[in-house]
């Protein structure tokens, strides 16, 4: 059974691209602090929340090796924040239809 | 079955699927660990949405040079975690050895700058639910200058002898006689109800992932040990790779974190 074949040789992920991510990530930093000085109104917060998915998809597929795993993993993680949105998705549509009625006057309409 | 390696539990074929089966069920774990924080990101996007004032008043308290340089060090200590699997792999113990206690000193150092942010909030009072208490704080955050109803002043003098009242004098003055910067009354105006929400979701969110940093740097520590005993090297070194991933995920979470609570216009 244990043939030489199946014997787990790592997949050592070149230093290069660990110093780029890793330059890439705190160069995104700054940009997000950045972001904050331009005025976008309500597009902030999905700037944000962008760069913060750019970032973290740069963790999860050098630092957290994904994208030379078996791409099951990664059905494993995009599973799960799938699972996020729906719930937060259908959360905000929910706390939306109730939001002018509830406190009169202390829960203004959605605007996210 | 002459080549067992001696890190071949007996369930396995081979190192190969152990690897990947030990993987697969840190990556399931991880799912859990999103699903966990995602109920307070739920509880963080239902309140924003319905209450987008608060979140804008409140924000202003939470110190965004702290939250940027606690990203950036947690962004370096994922960057040295990252570096220690590639040296398991490569069978560099010293190096392996030096990257792992890089990380926790950069985990010492995040949850210390954490640690100054909630020693501010707690001395102003800025804290979750009955706790958010600002008003009795005054004294202590005259920056923040949140002035309440019944500020104590000084007892009033009390005539003696021939000029004596019979009546007592009261000990405090009436309600909100107290001293008031301008600028500090206009906080006070200013401020929305029920802010304590938007501290209750702040330490909620920050607290289970501080939680999260302090198990991450017991695992490491773990790792560390085992690695100064030489457990570990290119044919093995699954522990390091899965307390890596589980570290990265800390570091994900914050990624999100940051900017939700600190970057707030």
């Amino acid at each position: 059974m244990s043939d030489a074949s199946n014997t787990h040789k790592p997949h050592v992920v070149d230093a290069k691209i660990l110093i780029g991510v890793w330059f890439g990530l705190l160069f995104l930093t700054f940009v997000t602090v950045a972001a904050t000085w331009i005025d976008l109104g309500a597009l902030n917060i999905w700037l944000a929340l962008g760069i913060a998915t750019v970032k973290a998809s740069l963790v999860a597929a050098y630092f957290m090796h994904l994208r030379y795993d078996k791409p099951f993993n990664t059905l494993v993680l995009i599973a799960a924040l799938v699972f996020l949105m729906l719930f937060i998705g259908i959360l905000l549509l929910d706390t939306g239809q109730y939001a002018g009625d509830i406190i009169k006057g202390a829960a203004p309409a959605l605007s996210y | 079955m002459s080549e067992h390696s001696k890190n071949l539990a007996h369930h396995f074929s081979n190192t190969e699927q152990q690897f990947e089966s030990g993987k697969l069920g840190m990556w399931l774990f991880l799912a859990t660990e999103i699903l966990l924080f995602g109920g307070l990101f739920a509880a963080y996007a239902v309140y924003r949405a319905n209450h987008p004032e608060i979140f804008a008043y409140a924000h202003q308290y939470l110190d965004r040079n702290l939250g940027a340089l606690n990203t950036v060090v947690l962004i370096c200590s994922s960057f040295t975690m990252a570096w220690g699997v590639r040296m398991a792999q490569l069978g560099k113990q010293k190096q392996l050895l030096w990257s792992l206690m890089l990380t926790l000193v950069l985990a010492i150092a995040f949850l210390g700058v954490k640690g100054v942010e909630y020693e501010s909030k707690w001395k102003h009072g800025l804290l979750w639910g009955k706790n958010y208490n600002p008003v009795e704080h005054v004294e202590a955050a005259p920056a923040h200058g949140i002035v309440g109803e019944a500020a104590p002043v000084d007892p009033p003098e009390v005539p003696t002898g021939e000029n004596a009242s019979l009546i007592a004098p009261a000990q405090t003055g009436p309600a909100g006689l107290a001293h008031t910067s301008g600028e500090a009354a206009k906080a006070h105006e200013e401020a929305p109800d029920n802010v304590h929400i938007f501290f209750g979701i702040y330490f909620l969110m920050t607290g289970l992932h501080g939680l999260h940093v302090l198990i991450g740097m017991g695992l490491i520590l773990w790792i560390f040990a085992r690695s100064y005993w030489g457990h570990f090297g290119p044919d093995y070194y699954t522990p390091v790779d899965l307390v890596g991933l589980y570290w990265h995920l800390v570091d994900l979470i914050w990624i999100f974190l940051f900017p939700l609570l600190y970057l707030i216009r």
